[in-house]
């Protein structure tokens, strides 16, 4: 028989002031094996926490229930609690009264009933709860970062500097991400690469960080400490380790007509290319939809000209399978397409651009060498409209619901080095509001306004339309001024929303890791654990977990990799003892448990058994293995016998609870 | 059944929610002050794949009017594929519940995600009103084997 | 057809192939055939019988066999080889221990049918082309086969065998028209008020004497829940009426993607209670919402309740089709 206390928290007037928890903590009182009963205003405090220390042991108490806030929220702080006075932590339930009742209901009459019957249910499960122990499972020492951007280089160079092997898995032939695009950065006006190209190399020289690059995430199996991941390496056609990067070959192709995705489009590559100058690694990649040799087999030109012997048609993708402690997330962004916007003629003209194109055309690197030119007929615009918030902060149907936060800056500065690099320039910009907190940013903006020159409009751009003369009609409302407006421009940069990138959606199924609507990963908790995913072992770093500037993203990075660290210092982490576990005198060695176990952690066994006529009989029994079981309790219900069952959610135990609520 | 001073039908309603996902959604909809029926209940499970049928079955018979499935959206399961085995045990058992002529609006599978709580407490109205509509369960009481 | 049997028995055991048989000997009534081990050629000769009144599978008893040991010559009819199949993927049976001779079959007879057409005392059964010649201690009687046939057997679902080593007689063919599931489909087209009135009605014959778990090849766990304590739904002592309501269901759900129609639970019902009704009722959702699935067909076969699609059917169908 157990001997069950039961603690009635108040959590201030969270709980008091729609429930009367004297009468729940006097309800409760009189349920079988209860034999104390009481309330307090917190009981997380210290005291809280001391008063049911104290009754544990004064009142030898075998089972414990706080009818509280969510167990999410403090069920291990009471666990803890319970276990420092010798209580088996699993012997404590929570009653969910804050979240699941008395912040829902109005009634405190209605709200009282439910939170007797929400403890009772908690007694009836811990009546039926067993000490459990949690046993320990080893850390790899070892961490993955998935995605080569500025998040995942920041993340791979923090936790190396720690002393940790650290692997980046880069789908895009180098590391570098969106910020290699990127001409300068808000608001100091620094140059990207000249940021970010020396951390590019201090990966590749790193001897603790390992490159994958042009190579994407297979599967992952396995849980935290534990993880095994096949990264699939992509066939680049050219052998990393003899490649020296000369780019012979990249100017000896004779496939010149390939647009470079690097420049966005505006200008073309070979077929066998570096993305650019300061790449990393800094090898050639044959791009087999353009190939001649792999297409048909006629060619061979870069084969011929490689002094270093590194190209290698016949190349396969390859699969690396590799052991993790911890994963980190740091897929990145992608520009929305703009095409689907028709009123911005983005299809019909080509001086109609994104700021991510505007961006190519002012680098000394881009497909015009820095001087900003008019895409279409490579003259000098003297008029240009930046239209902001294009797919932002718009209904579902057309676009994205959120602010993408870094356009209203990135356009003050486009429209800045605009001004001062060709003062002739007239510049519009439209937006809905100016989003400008964060350090030195406001300052930034209003000198765009006030020592630029800018025209900032509040107002929509309601329509672009191409006029016979090549120059683009922009029709707008200026909503100040209460009138429209009619702007003939020649260029329009649309500032487009960003959206996260599309591989993060399946990389999330394969870390069973959460996303919300947007396909944002979710934190595992928005402000307490911003850079963790709710499945342990899983980090967020970068765009992945929402938009972000440069500065955020990179102390996001470091925050993230701090948290890896914490993990990887670990030598055990101790297991969740609440898994499945087989009676083997009912099992009956189906394996129908072992087809649905996503872990692996079922494997049979023929064992002897001793039958009541003293025969022996040999018999296959299922067994977990309890540091791979994860707890889910697929097996359970597959198991037609009952033979396997959950610790902390057995049949019982939720039977039990189903019979108290329908009472 | 419960019946309160004016004598009318309140159902039982009892929600199997996953720790992971509709737990947390359900607790999301509390911190957001999002009301629903207090005759609904909550039993978290880890998984929706934990839910036997059993426990639907048995919460019918000791008196529950409705039984309410939430787990992670498909694809999105914390254990991977948890909630796909659900689905088609649920889908399953419901047809089987409705074969047997047991009103099919009695039982109900959502995916409700950690940040749904606005879909926990829209999901939770609409079921309870749609329950209070059915009026109280009868049938799987009675269907016995035995039947004196 | 007993005498080929006897004879490719007798040879087995001589050859040494085998060391025991597994077949049917006369029951308690001559029309009650029942399964049985045959250990010796002698115990062959005398007992061992085979006419159409030998619908009981033997599937099931090959579990204790195969534990025993050597091995065992088992004749199996199109619909045994099938529960024998889903028994090799439950690892419940061993294939090395079991020389299975198929035998064709086209139907086998209905002692209930047979009785309600005023055919009583009968002591023994021929079967000529489409009819049958029944012996009775009031004289012979005749049937017309297709009017004698089990229910089972007409809407038999192959009479092709699944898993055989050899063969005595023609090899039958699957029958997907065979219209095993109109009478489901007919329950389905009625109101829910029907349907609940009509299993009202069969379930409230049960008697709980458990008959149909005791004969179902699917129902072989070690111990049932229905009799394990700390399963929390056997409580007989406490009188809980939650096993008496919900026994069919679960046990329904529980050989659900492993029954493989073979009938056996409505044979064996005292109470006459369509219990092949509701297992049907699980293989034609599953053949519907995932794609045709015959337990027992491929040993091989994932079921259907342990494998899953990304594009599933929501449960919410069940809420849009059919009648309400």
């Amino acid at each position: 028989m157990q001997r069950i206390g039961v603690f009635v928290c108040h959590c201030g007037t969270n709980i008091a002031g729609t429930v009367d928890v004297k009468a729940v903590a006097e309800a409760l009182g009189r349920e079988p094996s209860v034999v104390y009963s009481t309330d307090y205003t917190y009981m997380c405090s210290e005291s809280g926490q001391n008063l049911i220390k104290d009754t544990i042991v004064s009142k030898k108490l075998t089972g414990v229930v706080i009818c509280s806030c969510s167990p999410r929220m403090h069920e291990a702080t009471f666990r803890k609690a319970a276990a420092s006075v010798g209580l088996n932590p699993y012997m404590v339930e929570i009653a969910n009264i804050r979240e699941q009742c008395s912040w829902i209901h109005k009634d405190k009459a209605e709200a009282t009933e439910k939170a007797i019957i929400l403890g009772r249910a908690a007694i009836a499960k811990v009546q039926l709860n067993t000490p459990l122990t949690a046993g320990e499972s080893p850390v790899v020492k070892r961490a993955l970062v998935i995605g080569g951007g500025i998040a995942g280089i920041q993340t791979a160079l923090d936790v190396a500097e720690a002393g940790f092997e650290v692997d980046i898995v880069e789908k895009k032939a180098t590391i570098g991400g969106k910020m290699t695009q990127i001409d300068k950065t808000f608001p100091t006006l620094d140059c990207a690469a000249c940021i970010l190209t020396p951390k590019m190399v201090d990966c590749a020289q790193n001897e603790k960080i390992k490159i994958y690059s042009y190579s994407e995430i297979e599967s992952v199996t396995g849980f935290v400490g534990n993880f095994t991941v096949k990264i699939r390496k992509k066939a680049r056609f050219v052998d990393e380790t003899k490649c020296t990067g000369c780019g012979l070959c990249t100017e000896k192709c004779p496939v010149k007509k390939v647009p470079n995705e690097f420049n966005l489009g505006m200008d073309n590559r070979r077929a066998i290319y570096i993305p650019f100058a300061q790449a990393v690694p800094k090898v050639a990649t044959i791009d087999a939809n353009y190939c001649n040799m792999l297409k048909n087999g006629k060619c061979g030109v870069c084969s011929k000209v490689c002094t270093a012997g590194a190209i290698d048609y016949k190349q396969t993708d390859t699969i690396v399978e590799e052991k993790y402690g911890a994963i980190v997330a740091a897929t990145g962004f992608n520009p929305i397409d703009v095409s689907q916007y028709g009123e911005y003629a983005y299809n019909q003209s080509k001086d109609v651009i994104t700021s991510l194109e505007f961006e190519r055309l002012t680098n000394a690197a881009g497909p015009t060498s820095g001087t900003l030119l008019r895409p279409s007929d490579g003259k000098h615009p003297h008029t240009i409209v930046f239209v902001q918030c294009v797919g932002s902060r718009c209904t579902p149907e057309k676009g994205k619901s959120y602010c993408s936060k870094i356009c209203c800056m990135y356009t003050a500065k486009h429209a800045m080095l605009t001004r001062e690099k060709y003062p002739d320039t007239d510049v519009y910009v439209f937006y809905i509001d100016v989003r400008t907190p964060g350090k030195n940013f406001d300052e930034f903006y209003r000198r765009a306004v006030e020592d630029y020159g800018v025209h900032y409009i509040k107002g929509a751009v309601g329509k672009v339309s191409p006029r016979a003369d090549g120059t683009l009609d922009v029709q707008a409302s200026d909503l100040i001024m209460g009138e429209q407006l009619h702007i003939n421009a020649d260029l329009v940069v649309l500032a487009a929303a960003i959206e996260p990138d599309k591989s993060a959606r399946p990389l999330a199924t394969m870390l069973t890791a959460s996303m919300d609507t947007n396909d944002f990963f979710t934190e595992a908790h928005p402000k307490l654990r911003p850079v963790e995913s709710p499945t342990a072992g899983v980090f967020l770093s970068g765009m992945c977990q929402g938009p972000k500037d440069i500065p955020e993203t990179v102390s996001q990075a470091s925050a993230c990799a701090a948290k890896v660290i914490g993990l990887l210092a670990k030598d055990k982490l101790s297991c969740n003892p609440c898994v499945a576990h087989s009676n083997e005198n009912m099992c009956n060695g189906c394996s129908q448990c072992a087809n649905v176990c996503p872990y692996g952690a079922i494997t049979y066994e023929e064992k002897e058994f001793r039958m009541p006529d003293r025969t022996t009989r040999i018999r296959r029994v299922a067994s977990v293995n309890p540091a791979v079981c994860q707890g889910c309790g697929a097996c359970t219900v597959t198991c037609p016998s009952g033979a396997m069952d959950l610790y902390g959610f057995s049949n019982r135990q939720i039977m039990s609870e189903v019979d108290a609520i329908c009472k | 059944m419960q019946v309160n001073d004016k004598t009318e039908f309140v159902p039982k309603i009892v929600a199997f929610c996953c720790n992971w996902c509709s737990y947390a959604g359900a607790d999301l909809s509390g911190t957001n002050r999002l009301q629903y029926p207090a005759n609904v209940k909550i039993i978290r499970v880890p998984c929706s794949c934990r839910v036997n049928p059993m426990f639907i079955l048995r919460a019918f018979q000791r008196g529950a009017d409705g039984v309410i499935i939430c787990g992670c959206h498909p694809g999105d399961c914390h254990y991977t594929t948890g909630n796909f085995y659900a689905r088609r045990r649920m889908t399953l058992l419901f047809s089987m519940l409705d074969y047997l002529g047991i009103e099919r609006k009695r039982t109900r599978v959502e995916w409700v995600s950690a940040a749904e709580g606005a879909k926990f407490a829209a999901t939770m109205n609409d079921f309870a009103a749609q329950i209070n509509e059915l009026g109280p369960n009868r049938r799987l009481e009675d269907l016995r084997c035995r039947q004196n | 057809m007993q005498t080929e049997l006897k004879k490719r028995a007798l040879e087995l055991l001589g050859d040494g192939t085998v060391d025991r048989v597994i077949g049917w000997q006369t029951g308690e009534f001559s029309y009650d055939m029942t399964p049985a081990v045959f250990t010796s050629a002698e115990d062959v000769e005398k007992n061992f019988v085979y006419n159409d009144f030998c619908g009981a599978n033997v599937s099931k008893y090959l579990i204790k066999e195969c534990v025993k040991g050597g091995r065992i010559l088992a004749f199996l009819k199109p619909c045994d080889t099938f529960s024998f199949n889903q028994l090799l993927a439950e690892h419940r049976v061993s294939r090395e221990h079991v020389y299975i001779v198929g035998v064709a079959c086209d139907g086998m007879a209905d002692v209930q049918k047979m009785k309600a057409a005023g055919i009583d005392g009968i002591v023994g059964l021929t079967a000529e082309n489409d009819t049958y010649r029944i012996e009775t201690i009031y004289g012979d009687a005749e049937m017309k086969k297709s009017d004698a046939l089990a229910e089972r057997c007409l809407t038999c679902k192959s009479r092709r065998h699944a898993v055989h080593d050899e063969l005595i007689g023609e090899e039958g063919e699957d029958r997907p028209d065979s219209g095993r599931f109109d009478m489901v489909a007919e329950l389905e087209a009625m109101t829910a008020e029907e349907r609940y009135n009509f299993w009202r009605g069969e379930l409230s014959r049960c008697i709980r004497c458990n008959a149909c778990r005791n004969v179902c090849p699917a129902c072989t766990c070690e111990n049932c829940v229905f009799d394990n304590a700390a399963s929390g739904i056997a409580q007989k002592a406490a009188a809980d009426t939650f096993e008496e309501n919900m026994f069919h269901v679960i046990r329904a759900f529980h050989v659900a993607g492993r029954c493989t129609d073979c009938g056996e639970c409505s044979r064996v019902c005292p109470a006459h209670i369509p219990l092949h009704l509701l297992n049907r009722k699980f293989i034609k959702d599953i053949n519907e919402l995932y794609g045709p699935y015959q337990a027992g067909a491929d040993a091989g076969a994932k079921s259907p309740l342990t494998s899953y699609t990304f594009d599933d059917a929501e449960p919410s169908i069940v809420r849009e089709r059919g009648r309400e």
